[in-house]
């Protein structure tokens, strides 16, 4: 029950959003929605801690440690980004007020889906809700109605609609194989429990197309060209939605099919795994040298982790296995803190141009401070999550000895660390070269004046969301709660066979 | 009729199907026309629902013909009423001179594509119990490669739509061979998705129509790394 009362709350909070009558309420409703939706799937994940094996309504809906887990940061991001909203957007569209209950209605309803992602069973519905993360985003991505916005939101929908469709033939091709095993069930189990007697040409068939399909929507390396675009034109709290969370449950569906691959009777898929994933790393690393954008920073930043996940789900130990979900869960906080800080800058010196900005620190030492302190979080600064995470993963992987992947893992990581603190730290503590001749700059630098007239313009649920994601992403560096760690070990599990 | 004559009968009609199906698929490449790309779609759909029947005449199965039923009234009539519904008509009368690549160039890559899908798919042949193994396999598989093609090439909106329309409509046209017990509950799922993605798109192909003054999708191309030099990015914020 509790899972359909989990699916439910944000469609109804869609529908009373959409209310023309109830349009000034529509972002409490949001808020409240999302926050009842947390309290619900906290208590799911505490079940699931406690020792019960799954939960599940009536053999279409069910979780696990792993579900639980997507279930779970999908409505922490989902609760944190619809409080900021509520000032954020206000301030940045009071003039199309709206416009803004069809935001909160969009937004529900992309809350949802991705909440049915991890729950619902049936594979080729899984591709169905994730399918409608792509439509019910789109108009989110595409809010602000500017050209650049409209052009992120037309890559992004063509694209991943485009990996949609050849994931659904995997789809298809999938339930052949289980077919031809007979007897099963189309579910992740009954799959998993088929996959010794599955056709290894039809498993194989379906895997590449599904990773093929869906990685466009992850934003692995080489379809990740849309991501940027629409994790940067978007409205800070969407993005936060969209890169903190969005990417990892369709890469949960990815995910889950490991274990199945690890059943058949042939080998070498986690290396090809492995290999995909270090690419998208590399690529990305190298990409976060030169953004102009620092949202568009953000958002290579999370191909990188993404990459880093696949890698780690990719290598074969229990240990690894619980790194990736380790990663999972500080990419989620840290980088849904990330946008709600760029938001922030957004806010501050309007502008998302890196070079623009310089010496934040004496414009606003609060948006400077989250600034920096998610730029350090995200790129793996000690004694931060990410640092944790990836280093788990990288003593993993030693363990294993695979040491080629670890060296090159580390040097990629070395490397996006760089790109990260080089931006942000010009940005918080640069100093103008042309602090004198800074009048015919232009835009920029007025951009910048016009800032210091506004200074501390950051509405209430800004900063209440800026200091709770702050402490999160500060106390999950150096104290993981022993139920988070007991369902991060049992999410592990849902890699294995 | 004796059975055999009747099988032989619906296995030289849904040949006939599978061949007009890869038929539209080279057309959608190749059309200028927003408008005969939009017939075109229609009647690719209206194959697929005909191999749907076909099929399920051949193999007794009501739930492929519910699939066909299910195909016969959301692509070609609730889908171009929704189209109708977001977009202008002026999309309608447009015609796309340029293409990225010119049409016979286009059509032989599509060729090469077609022998790749068919090469593609010969080991997924000879992998299924035999009533699974039909031509719609390879053709399904050509068709969604040519409407991936056809997105890449296009600019003009509506045929990028329809270009991801018929990379479902050959994934489906696969998938009524191949998988053909698939839950009911879950074809009509994917057919409403269909309906909501067509909606959406068309929704914000308007937005791009209104804010931009045109549908030519492809040229919009400011977001890069290098031209992002060019224009800071300046929010508009009051």
């Amino acid at each position: 029950m509790t899972l359909i009362a989990l699916l439910l709350l944000p469609l109804i909070a869609a529908g009373l959003s959409a209310l023309p009558r109830l349009r000034a309420l529509s972002p409490a409703v949001t808020a409240a929605s999302c926050a009842a939706v947390l309290i619900l799937a906290s208590e799911t994940a505490l079940r699931i801690v406690a020792g019960a094996p799954a939960v599940s309504f009536r053999g279409w809906l069910s979780v696990d440690g792993l579900g639980a887990l997507i279930v779970w940061l999908v409505s922490l991001v989902g609760t944190t980004a619809a409080v900021y909203s509520w000032g954020y957007m206000r301030k940045t569209s009071s003039h199309q007020l709206t416009r803004l209950r069809l935001y909160y209605a969009n937004y529900n309803l992309f809350v949802f889906a991705m909440l049915a992602i991890p729950m619902v069973v049936e594979p080729t519905l899984v591709w169905i809700f994730v399918e409608l993360t792509t439509l019910t985003s789109a108009l989110l991505v595409s809010f602000e109605s500017t050209r650049a916005a409209l052009e992120a939101a037309w890559k992004y929908v063509a694209l991943s609609l485009m990996g949609a469709a050849i994931a659904l033939l995997g789809f298809l091709v999938l339930f052949a194989a289980l077919q031809a095993a007979g007897g099963e069930p189309y579910t992740w189990e009954g799959l998993a429990r088929a996959a010794p007697r599955m056709p290894p040409v039809l498993l194989k068939t379906a895997f590449v197309l599904i990773l093929a399909g869906l990685g466009t929507k992850v934003g692995l390396v080489p379809l990740h060209t849309w991501l940027p675009d629409a994790h940067s034109q978007a409205p800070s709290p969407v993005c936060a939605l969209l890169s903190g969370i969005e990417t990892t449950s369709v890469l949960y569906v990815i995910l889950r099919l490991l274990p199945v691959l690890d059943a058949s009777p042939f080998s070498g898929v986690r290396d090809g795994v492995v290999i995909f994933g270090l690419i998208s790393v590399g690529v990305a690393a190298f990409l976060l040298l030169q953004v102009r954008d620092y949202k568009r920073l953000f958002a290579f930043s999370t191909v990188e982790h993404m990459g880093i996940i696949l890698v780690a789900a990719g290598l074969a130990s229990e240990a690894a296995h619980y790194g990736a979900m380790y990663q999972i869960l500080s990419h989620t906080v840290t980088k849904s803190f990330c946008f709600f800080a760029a938001g922030a800058a957004v806010l501050t010196v309007t502008t998302r141009d890196i070079p623009a900005v310089r010496g934040l620190v004496r414009i606003s030492p609060a948006t400077a401070a989250s600034l920096l302190l998610g730029g350090l979080a995200i790129a793996g600064a000690p004694p931060l999550s990410v640092f944790v995470s990836e280093f788990l993963i990288l003593k993993a992987g030693l363990a294993e000895g695979r040491y080629v992947v670890v060296g090159l893992l580390t040097l990629f990581i070395a490397i996006a660390f760089f790109g990260v603190l080089l931006h942000i730290n010009r940005m918080v503590f640069g100093r103008r070269a042309d602090d004198s001749a800074s009048s015919s700059t232009g835009s920029p630098a007025g951009a910048v004046a016009h800032a210091r007239e506004g200074a501390g313009v950051l509405p209430l649920s800004c900063r209440l969301i800026l200091l709770l994601g702050g402490a999160l992403v500060v106390v999950l560096g150096v104290y993981l709660p022993s139920p988070l760690h007991e369902l991060l070990r049992l999410a592990s599990h849902g890699l294995q066979r | 009729m004796t059975d055999s004559t009747f099988t032989a009968a619906l296995d030289a009609l849904n040949a006939l199907a599978c061949g007009l199906f890869l038929l539209a698929a080279f057309a959608i490449v190749a059309t200028r026309q927003t408008r005969g790309c939009l017939l075109l779609f229609i009647g690719q759909s209206l194959l697929l629902a005909a191999s749907a029947f076909v099929l399920g005449a051949k193999y007794q199965s009501l739930h492929l013909m519910a699939v066909g039923a299910v195909n016969l009234i959301s692509k070609p009539i609730v889908i171009p009423w929704i189209l109708r519904r977001t977009l202008s008509a002026e999309v309608y009368a447009r015609r796309e001179i340029d293409q990225v690549l010119n049409i016979p160039t286009s059509l032989l890559i599509a060729l090469a594509l077609a022998i790749l899908a068919y090469f593609l798919t010969l080991p997924i042949l000879g992998a299924v119990a035999p009533q699974f193994r039909s031509a719609n396999v390879p053709i399904g598989f050509a068709g969604l490669l040519l409407g991936a093609y056809t997105l890449t090439v296009r600019r003009e909106a509506v045929p990028m739509l329809i270009g991801i329309l018929a990379m479902e409509n050959g994934a489906f046209f696969a998938g009524i061979a191949l998988s053909r017990n698939l839950p009911l509950i879950v074809e009509l799922a994917i057919a409403s998705d269909g309906l909501v993605l067509v909606f959406v798109t068309g929704v914000l192909v308007r937005a791009i129509q209104q804010h931009i003054g045109s549908t030519r999708v492809g040229e919009l191309v400011s977001l890069r790394e290098e031209s992002a030099q060019l224009g800071a990015a300046v929010e508009e914020i009051p």
